[in-house]
């Protein structure tokens, strides 16, 4: 990784291309984000950046965090998070992110934790097929086999059962960069994000632009 | 938050087009590219529905060509657009004239005209 930004997913909507095309686009404020700590391999054994994003006020830090945001000297932020980096020579503590390290036509990967959908069954969380509804059938939605008889006489791990669903960790793999409101600290990112509107999301550049490349 | 959408759209949005309405008889002016030589395609027809809001609006235009009916549905603010022009106001009583396309002959094109 080469470079990254917290944001906020702002929601969706559509722009038209010159030819008259409709492309969809998720509106993300991102930035500015300030660099915190910055950990290097002889350090930490690895490179890496901590950046904090938005501010919030002094009260709600505990007095730990409080004291690692004064010895970066910057604001109380309400997200830190790592951004693991090939090279962080570039980045100092207390230096700002700002969303004009993306241009228009860039690759990025977006991260953001997608929509809880509670505890739910085989067919949505699964894709399953469901049973007839109708003709005497009682096997409507259920699981269907737990596996083979008397070898193994159990259940493998991992076989697709009811459980929670979403609220994970979700990344989309390599998106557009649809546009970018320098001033505005916008970003617009064609197709759709994980999560709901106001979530956290992380853009990095794109790993498999990268790999091509 | 909402702001920042309104405003991306608002930006995109066409104030150079006439009103119209649904009912009305419209001449749409289409851009239509051909390799790279660009020309004006018109489609003439009743204005059937107007749908959605905003930057999404959308309008379908019906037209009888060589006894087919033919439904193009444009979003009102595509680019691609060159202009819309009015040939008749049209005079209607429902937001959606779906009853047109039962309608064989002349009474498929009959919508009575506002005089004003």
């Amino acid at each position: 990784m080469k470079k990254g930004i917290l944001g906020r997913k702002l929601g969706m909507t559509q722009i038209f291309t010159e030819d008259g095309k409709v492309i969809p686009v998720t509106v993300i404020q991102a930035g500015p984000c300030v660099v915190v700590q910055k950990k290097t391999v002889e350090t930490d054994g690895y490179n890496a950046i901590q950046v904090g994003f938005e501010d919030i006020r002094e009260k709600l830090v505990n007095k730990p965090l409080r004291g690692h945001f004064a010895k970066a000297n910057v604001t109380p932020k309400r997200f830190l998070k790592e951004l693991r980096l090939d090279d962080v020579s570039q980045y100092e503590v207390g230096s700002e992110i700002r969303v004009d390290i993306f241009a228009e036509g860039e690759r990025v990967d977006v991260t953001g934790t997608s929509k809880g959908k509670g505890f739910q069954g085989v067919i949505k969380r699964w894709n399953a097929q469901r049973g007839p509804m109708s003709h005497g059938s009682k096997y409507h939605r259920r699981v269907g086999s737990m596996g083979a008889s008397t070898f193994p006489a159990r259940t493998f791990k991992g076989k697709k059962m009811p459980g929670h669903m979403g609220a994970e960790r979700v990344t989309v793999l390599n998106l557009e960069v649809v546009k970018v409101y320098p001033e505005k600290n916008i970003i617009l990112v064609k197709g759709a994000v994980p999560g709901p509107k106001k979530g956290l999301v992380i853009i990095r550049d794109s790993v498999k632009a990268a790999k091509k490349a | 938050m909402m702001d920042i959408i309104r405003a991306i759209e608002q930006e995109q949005l066409r104030t150079d087009l006439p009103n119209f309405n649904v009912g009305d008889t419209v001449r749409v002016h289409v851009k239509v590219k051909e390799g790279n030589r660009e020309r004006i395609q018109v489609f003439e027809g009743i204005v059937l529905k107007r749908q959605n809001g905003g930057i999404r609006e959308t309008f379908t235009v019906r037209r009888i060509s060589y006894g087919v009916g033919v439904e193009r549905t444009f979003p009102v603010h595509s680019p691609i657009i060159d202009k819309i022009e009015v040939v008749r106001r049209g005079k209607v009583r429902r937001a959606k004239l779906y009853y047109l396309r039962k309608k064989v002959g002349k009474a498929a094109t009959k919508v009575k005209e506002i005089i004003e």
